[in-house]
């Protein structure tokens, strides 16, 4: 892309004692994409994203945010961001106007005008003067959606934003965010646990597994990727392994049991790979394409790490 | 203006605290207190009249004086209490021989004793319910993480929190006033403003009397030096209690924190004047008004500008603490 990136990390590296929790990331999102941000429980997601957004230093590394260094230009930094780190932590017992208003105030020329604008972009104009401690999680998600476009940032940081949503409350947010991407061509960084949420609502992705970037793609080429599992049922699998790792065609084959090989290869060698297991006598009960998830190289990638 | 200024950030404070009612909170409980403290007078000032037939405080001055001369006359007692009847005795003959009532009756005299027996306990108390969670209940609230990752320096967060704090610590003492006034002078009538009082008693320790700098102030005057002294008070335990919000990010442990502080001060300070040390605990200077006043402070040494020296000094202590622990520490 020949665009700016908006946000970029390089070699990031956070030490919690003498735990390393985040391991030398890098990655960049560029305008207008929304940036999938997958990990399971305790993968780093989060610290990553409190070291975007300035309240924790990273143990090494740099972080530019519209390139500004986070550390050393944290106001300028900061104006172009907005995020919910976690939860969407306002004043509960202030109204949802009230909370607005204080953060205009935090910000360069955010005006009553501009804040009933975010007020009604994210439709909440009825219960906007009722204080917040009343609102449901669904209401107080759009309220720090609110207040993290304010100041009309060139990044949002929303850390697990369906956490506690239902389907419809889901759906409603991605359509959301896809608007807003259209609309106003910021980036989007997207945190989640869940794989089919990021695949619906992500033009990249970067996976995520104790403190590492285990990968980073588009979701089509991570999808394309994965297209090409075949499963072979053969009468010995043991004799039928040691042919597939001699083939050029094959990227990867797995023993699973007596009778039954994973394979990643090249469907369209399928029948120059039957024609070798008969020749060496062993037979072919069934070939079976294996339509891979995304949930599939998840595990492979982090190496069977829970994920939902 | 421009955003984000100072201004604005104390606006954002004032919103915080101001729809928390503590403000309020505070003054309905000085109601009750004041109203309290003047029906005890109320009765005092009966009852005399009922046991004397008149109200004369020449009579009463005199009575009290006879009182301290019979004390110091019995054996028995203890050295320190005695410089403190000596002393106490000699202070009250002085008013007595220049004929200026030490306790004129009005709404003014109020005001002076309830700061003069509020400046170690009470107000520091109430800056404390105010201002306590000031920082902790951003912890506590997890909004930090919101306030912290907008274009604001950290520092200046902090030094709007803190000038809140002596925001509040003005109004708190204009809230003493008024209620005090407007409440003590129903039964003790509204004036007494200008009525003389006598300052510059010199006190040391070793109970030596001195009436080389004694002079007379009217009553509004000395008023204002010893609001002024308990704003000093005030202002510095909302600095320590801002500097322990900031430490400990959890808002009970803080108060309670705050609490041990201020009645260990109540506490060493009786226990008397052998640990000579102790003056230099904060807590130890909070009796300012006691200069004024000129009774024997509780260690030798200890005078004005000794204390105020002592409570900038670790005022300033606690805010680089404070300051240096808000703007460097990762928030979780
Ligand atoms: N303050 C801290 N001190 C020590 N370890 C921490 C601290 N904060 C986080 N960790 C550890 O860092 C790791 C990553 O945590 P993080 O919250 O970033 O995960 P996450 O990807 O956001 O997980 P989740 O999906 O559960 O939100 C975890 O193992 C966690 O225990
Ligand atoms: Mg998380």
């Amino acid at each position: 892309m020949s665009l700016k990136p908006t946000v970029q990390l390089k070699n990031v590296t956070k030490i919690i004692g003498k735990k390393t929790i985040i391991d030398n990331i890098s990655f960049e999102i560029y305008p207008g994409e929304v940036f999938g941000f997958l990990g399971p429980n305790g993968a780093g997601k989060t610290t990553t994203i409190r070291m975007l957004v300035g309240l924790i230093k990273p143990t090494s590394g740099k972080i530019n945010i519209c390139g500004f260094d986070v550390r050393k230009q944290f106001v300028q930094a900061m104006q172009r961001l907005g995020s919910i780190v976690e939860n969407p932590e306002l004043y509960k017992y202030l109204s949802g106007r009230e909370n607005l208003q204080i953060f205009a105030r935090m910000l360069p020329d955010v005006d009553e005008e501009r804040i009933q604008e975010v007020i009604d972009l994210v439709d909440l104009t009825a219960r906007i003067d009722d204080q917040v401690r009343t609102y449901s999680l669904g209401m107080r998600q759009r309220l720090g959606i609110a207040q993290a476009l304010l100041g009309r940032p060139d990044v949002l940081i929303l850390d697990e934003p369906t956490n506690g949503l239902d389907p419809m409350g889901i759906k409603a947010l991605r359509t959301f965010i896809r608007k807003l991407v259209d609309d106003t061509g910021l980036s989007v960084l997207v945190s989640s646990h869940i794989l089919s949420e990021i695949e619906l609502l992500a033009d990249r992705v970067a996976i995520m597994s104790h403190g590492k970037i285990v990968k980073v793609g588009s979701v089509s080429d991570l999808v394309g990727a994965l297209s090409s599992g075949v499963d072979w049922r053969v009468s010995d699998s043991f004799r039928a392994l040691a042919i597939f790792k001699e083939s050029p065609y094959v990227q990867a084959a797995e023993l699973y049991d007596d009778h039954t090989i994973h394979t990643l290869m090249d469907e369209g060698r399928t029948s120059i790979l039957n024609e070798a297991l008969m020749k060496a006598g062993i037979e072919v009960w069934t070939i079976e394409r294996k339509v891979q998830t995304l949930e599939d190289l998840f595990i492979s990638l982090t190496g069977g790490d829970h994920i939902v | 203006m421009s955003n984000p200024n100072m201004i604005g950030l104390i606006h954002n404070e004032v919103m915080k605290i101001a729809s928390k009612k503590r403000l309020a909170v505070v003054i309905v409980i000085l109601v009750i207190l004041v109203s309290m403290f003047t029906y005890a007078q109320y009765r005092e000032i009966q009852e005399k009249i009922e046991k004397q037939g008149t109200l004369d405080w020449r009579v009463e001055l005199q009575q009290e004086i006879v009182d301290r001369q019979n004390r110091l006359a019995s054996s028995g007692i203890q050295d320190e209490f005695r410089q403190f009847l000596e002393f106490d005795l000699k202070q009250k003959q002085y008013y007595l021989d220049n004929d200026i009532n030490p306790n004129y009756p009005g709404a003014p005299t109020f005001i002076r004793i309830f700061f003069s027996q509020g400046i170690t306990l009470v107000l520091p108390l109430f800056i404390i319910i105010i201002m306590a969670d000031i920082v902790s209940g951003e912890y506590n609230d997890g909004t930090i993480k919101t306030l912290l990752s907008r274009p604001v320096k950290r520092w200046k967060i902090l030094m709007a929190k803190w000038l809140t704090v002596l925001l509040y610590t003005s109004m708190l003492m204009a809230a003493t006033v008024i209620v005090c006034y407007g409440v003590s002078g129903i039964v003790l009538g509204y004036d007494g403003w200008t009525a003389p009082i006598l300052t510059g008693f010199q006190a040391s320790a070793s109970g030596e009397f001195s009436t080389e700098y004694i002079h007379t102030l009217p009553m509004w005057e000395y008023l204002l030096m010893s609001v002024g002294l308990a704003w000093v008070v005030t202002a510095v335990v909302g600095t320590i209690s801002i500097m322990i919000s900031v430490l400990v990010k959890n808002t009970a442990t803080g108060i309670g924190a705050m609490m041990a502080v201020l009645i260990a001060g109540t506490l060493l300070s009786s226990i008397g004047s052998s640990w000579t040390s102790s003056k230099y605990l904060v807590n130890l200077n909070f009796d300012l008004i006691n200069y004024l006043e000129g009774q024997a402070p509780p260690i030798e040494g200890m005078s004005l500008p000794f204390s105020l020296t002592i409570l900038g000094i670790w005022a300033a202590a606690c805010l680089a603490v404070a300051f240096w622990n808000f703007t460097q520490k990762d928030m979780y």
